[in-house]
């Protein structure tokens, strides 16, 4: 485990969709710091010989039968939404196509 | 004070009505929530209605249910259809989901009034019920003290007597904390046992729901309410709901109960006695109890703040400004989203999103993330050792009694150990209580925790029952 | 437009198909395409806040059977989070199998015997469908853009091939026989003009010889087989143009422009994402059970190569066009109109001839009933319809439906059944014993001379062929 820079939390904070200041960037990296140092506690204990676990009791996954089941009114949702457009959700120009 | 189950028998009997309890329910909370502010929002008309219908089933010669006329507070994070839910943050403020929770409908179901929405650490990430987006809670007990986190809002409602029953969530020790710091019973179910379907998620694999009560049987009552198969959640137990009830006063004569060290390392002296003196308790009702370690639990803390935070950071990325909730407006795509989730989310939960952002990003998935995973097993083997020597386990819930407002606030590492003790069963999956026994050297309420294997939900409380008959008055 | 001499191209193709569920991948909401604007929509597939996926049986059944299709091996597996931000996906994450596909290491055979192995095919959820408005409705320079989710949460299955093919002709092949393959699986409808299937191709060169597999670029919006050619080829000379001219491949997306027939740059690695995948918590592994797996095995139907091995058979010694018919109809799906067509009397090469000539040519001819062609051809090979006229009752089946019998009395051919044309062939012959007898005598010419009488008896709507027929089964009696 490396030591936590600013970089590492700017570039973590534009992944996550966050602005930050130069104060929060300060702030965050010597708080995210402290959690990372304390995990190096970590390190200690050897773990090729254990997998992982996902899920505390994985069982076999529970399947849904493929039958409609009646949604949500149109009207209930678009009444949430920030801007609505010919009953579709309505965002900002995007730059960049999608992945 | 009266406990759920003598007000759903009297509403049954029909000695009182189900909108007596409910207008005294809202009452109390009129009185009270100016100074605590437990309730983000009271539905008076939902509770009344609610009401009502109880009533009248009653009249009709109908049951309505075990929980019969018995207010409910319900924590933030669980979906109300119509009814404001935030989860105590800004971007999903003025919401009001068109679905409801399973647990709300199962509590509907058997007769509960749900009378509102309470406060919580927003989307469930604290410990203090201070990182609300709309103020911190206070402890019922001393308003200058907080009533823990982060189902602290429920905690304090049930606590200060608003309410007999609250629900809460418990992903590193949300229900217990709380409930041991504001003098209240707090469960944390088997992984599964209880739907997580209209729980606002924090961490998916870690989230439980649960109650928040005043005596033990209450609890057992709510529980067997909630739990149960639930075909909307994969991760729902494809069993049905335990009967709790009914093995409540088997006691413990025959069992071994073990006092775990590291439920202990760190903790105040007055919370460490309270947990010899539990352990003298649980000896006198037949119960061998023995002392023993598992130095595993040390690693939960570590595991549990990169697993948690990872979970968060996905579970969070749809609070974009696009659905529902706020939006800021920029002038294209990514900077309104960045400025929406800038405005809209407060610092700690920024600092997880960023934690667990950074856990599973490329180059740092294995040291991090993939290595709390693997702490996760270890934690599990190690626990299936101990029940192997012992039927339940027994510690502190939290390190001290409330801490005062603002005492933890500027350093998170502070408080993020308010949970060490509560965090391992959340790794593990295993069910866990917290009942009120006695009172710190400040006067303040103290929990005790006792810890069973997976599904051991009866055994558990009938040690909590016996643990809350034996607590000093 | 093509490779340089010297390279040689090294394509694999990802091929996304949606499945023809009832219901989404993770919700009881209907799986249908063409519904009104967020109608098809619920807690769980607009990602609110609160709600959990479960997976849907159904979809988990059409991917076990794609696999067996393609000869994987169908494991137990498990779902991931891919993490990114965009308006389409509801909840800024897509739930995909990553690491443990529930289908691995297959191959698919072409027609030509060539062999493409298939590395896998998982699962995962489709996105919502935005439309970009403001000037030129498109995403670059719209002013706004409209999201859509009744598509969010549709299964796909993602099937990746190994970079075994070498030509565009071969990559065309190959998504070829994969849509057919699909299709008879019955997981898609394979229509890659509305996006049920969709195909990226990985495409790099190399100079022949080299053991080293070069750059590649990763090609989208390939809408159509002649576009995946087109692109292919394209792309390949480009690379290979750039490196003889001593330059370097760029790892990159880029975007096939059908109207300029170029690729474009998109986006390059630098800008690529990272999707943090990690197992997704809400979910637990999906583990098919042995008997559910030979269940599906056991009612797989036919695949497009045992038609084809059929139909071949059918014909018996197929000429070099009869193949291509043979490929064509196969392809197209309507090689079992030919297969109970030959079962009901019509002659092979007729059935074959008219299915994969006059019905592969309408427009909605997959959309035929089987029974309604049959009866058309065995009708014509009846001698009660010509072939015009047959043509025209398949034309009308197509427009309006309804009975072919039925279409052919209001067309006015009904009066052509076999027992009219014989009794119009007896009296012709009746009216002309002298050229009978010469005719019966070898004077093949005369034949003519009997059609153009019966021609004229019936309005011309006998069949040539048949009255022919009927004179010579006449002689030889
Ligand atoms: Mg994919
Ligand atoms: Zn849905």
């Amino acid at each position: 485990m490396t030591s936590l820079s600013r970089e590492d939390v700017a570039h973590v904070a534009k992944l996550a969709r966050l602005a930050l200041s130069d104060e929060d960037l300060e702030r965050y990296t010597d708080q995210l710091r402290a959690v990372l140092d304390h995990a190096r506690d970590l390190e200690a204990f050897d773990f090729e010989s254990t997998a992982p676990t996902a899920h505390p009791f994985a069982a076999a996954a529970y399947l849904r039968e493929d039958v409609v089941v009646e949604g949500l009114d149109r009207d209930e949702v678009l009444n949430q939404a920030p801007a609505v457009e010919d009953d579709r959700f309505c965002v900002p120009q995007i730059i960049g196509d999608a992945p | 004070m009266t406990t759920a189950i003598e007000l759903a028998d009297s509403v049954r009997r029909g000695e009182t009505t189900a909108t007596t309890l409910t207008e005294g329910s809202l009452a109390a909370i009129a009185a009270g929530n100016g100074a605590l502010n437990a309730f983000l929002h009271v539905d008076v008309d939902g509770a009344l209605s609610a009401a009502a219908r109880v009533d009248r089933a009653v009249a009709n010669g109908e049951d309505p249910g075990p929980l019969a006329g018995v207010p409910i507070a319900l924590k933030d994070n669980l979906c109300t259809r119509g009814v404001p839910t935030t989860a105590a943050s800004r971007i999903l403020e003025g919401w009001r989901p068109p679905y409801t929770a399973t647990v709300v409908d199962r509590l509907l179901g058997a007769g509960a009034i749900p009378v509102g929405k309470t406060n919580l650490d927003e989307f469930a990430m604290g410990s203090s019920t201070e990182n609300s987006a709309f103020g911190p809670t206070r402890n019922p007990h001393d308003h200058a003290r907080v009533p823990g986190g982060s189902s602290g809002g429920s905690a304090a409602a049930v606590a200060s007597g608003m309410v007999p029953i609250g629900l809460g969530s418990d992903t590193g020790g949300s229900i217990r904390q709380p409930a041991a710091l504001c003098g209240v019973v707090g469960v944390k179910p088997t992984y599964g046992m209880v739907s997580r379907y209209g729980l606002i998620a924090f961490a998916s694999s870690l989230d439980q729901i649960g109650p928040l009560t005043r005596s033990v049987a209450d609890a057992a009552v709510c529980l067997e309410v909630i739990a149960g198969h639930d075909p909307r959640d994969s991760t729902s137990l494809q069993e049905p709901a335990p009967s709790l009830v009914a093995s409540l006063h088997d006691g413990v004569e025959g069992r071994t109960v073990a006092l775990v060290r590291e439920l202990l390392d760190g903790a105040a002296p007055d919370v460490e006695a309270a947990v010899n003196a539990s352990a003298a308790v649980l000896r006198d009702a037949g119960a061998t109890v023995i002392e023993i370690s598992i130095p595993e639990l040390r690693l939960g803390l570590s595991a549990y703040y990169l697993i948690a935070p990872a979970e968060a950071s996905s579970n969070l990325a749809r609070y974009d400004g696009v659905r529902y909730g706020l939006r800021v407006d920029a002038d294209d795509l990514t900077m309104m989203n960045v400025a929406t989730r800038t405005k809209g989310f407060g610092d700690e939960v920024k600092r997880r999103i960023m934690l667990g952002t950074y856990a599973l990003s490329a180059g740092y998935y294995d040291a991090y993330y993939g290595r709390a995973q693997r702490v996760r097993t270890l934690l599990s083997r190690a626990f299936a050792g101990a029940y192997g020597r012992a039927d339940l386990l027994v510690g502190a819930t939290a390190p001290t009694t409330a801490f005062e407002l603002g005492a933890k606030t500027t350093d998170p590492m502070a408080m993020y150990l308010s949970d060490v003790y509560t965090i391992p069963s959340n790794l593990s999956g295993d069910p866990a209580i917290t009942v009120p026994f006695g009172s710190g050297a400040d006067g303040l309420p103290l929990g005790v925790q006792l810890l069973g294997p997976a599904r051991s939900e009866r055994l558990v409380f009938a040690a909590a029952q016996v643990l809350e008959e034996g607590a000093p008055r | 437009m093509t490779i340089l001499d010297g390279y040689e191209m090294v394509v694999g193709l990802e091929v996304h198909t949606e499945l023809k569920t009832v219901t989404k991948l993770f919700c009881g909401c209907a799986n249908a395409f063409g519904s009104a604007p967020n109608t098809n929509v619920c807690p769980v597939c607009l990602g609110l806040p609160g709600s959990l996926p479960v997976l849907n049986r159904g979809a988990v059944e059409l991917a076990m059977a794609i696999g067996t299709a393609l000869g994987c091996s169908i494991l137990p597996s498990s779902f991931h989070r891919k993490n990114y931000f965009y308006p389409d996906m509801p909840k800024d994450y897509q739930i995909s199998q990553y690491d443990e596909p529930i289908n691995v290491g297959g191959t698919l055979e072409l027609p030509d015997g060539s062999t493409v192995r298939i590395e896998r095919a998982h699962l995962e959820e489709d996105t919502g469908k935005t439309t970009h408005v403001g000037a030129s409705g498109r995403i670059h320079g719209a002013e706004r853009s409209l999201v859509d989710y009744n598509r969010a949460g549709v299964p796909l299955v993602e099937i990746v091939s190994a970079p075994d093919i070498t030509s565009a002709a071969q990559a065309r092949a190959y998504a070829a026989e994969l849509r057919s393959i699909l299709v008879a699986t019955g997981a898609s409808d394979g229509r890659m003009e509305e996006g049920s299937m969709r195909v990226d191709a990985n495409v790099s060169v190399r100079r022949v010889g080299d053991a080293t597999l070069g750059t590649r670029c990763e090609i989208k919006n390939l809408n159509s087989l002649r576009s995946l050619q087109r692109a292919v080829d394209h792309e390949a000379e480009r690379q290979s143009e750039l490196v003889a001219a001593g330059g370097r491949v760029v790892q990159e997306t880029r975007h096939w422009d059908e109207v300029a027939g170029t690729t474009v740059t998109m986006r390059s690695k630098e800008e690529a994402y990272d999707y943090r995948y990690f197992p997704e918590p809400d979910l637990l592994p999906l583990v098919p059970e042995d008997p559910w797996r030979d269940r599906v095995a056991a009612e797989l139907p036919a695949l497009p190569a045992a038609r084809r091995t059929t139909l071949l058979a059918l014909l018996g010694e197929p000429t070099p066009s009869q193949r291509d018919q043979v490929l064509s109809v196969v392809e197209l799906g309507i090689d079992a109109m030919v297969t109970s067509a030959v079962s009901s009397g019509v002659d092979p090469a007729r059935a074959l001839s008219r299915v994969a000539n006059e019905v592969a040519a309408l427009n909605g001819a997959e959309t035929l009933g089987v029974d309604d062609v049959v009866t058309v051809l065995s009708m014509e090979q009846a001698g009660e319809l010509s072939a015009t006229h047959a043509k025209a009752v398949l034309a009308d089946l197509v427009e309006h439906g309804g009975d072919p019998r039925e279409l052919a009395k209001r067309r006015g051919f009904e009066q052509l059944d076999a027992s009219s044309l014989d009794a119009t062939i007896d009296e012709v012959v009746a009216s002309f014993p002298d050229e009978w007898t010469r005719y019966c005598q070898g004077d093949d010419k005369l034949a003519q001379f009997f059609v153009g009488h019966v021609m004229k008896q019936t309005k011309g709507q006998a069949d040539g062929k048949a009255v022919i027929a009927g004179l010579a089964s006449r002689r030889s009696r």
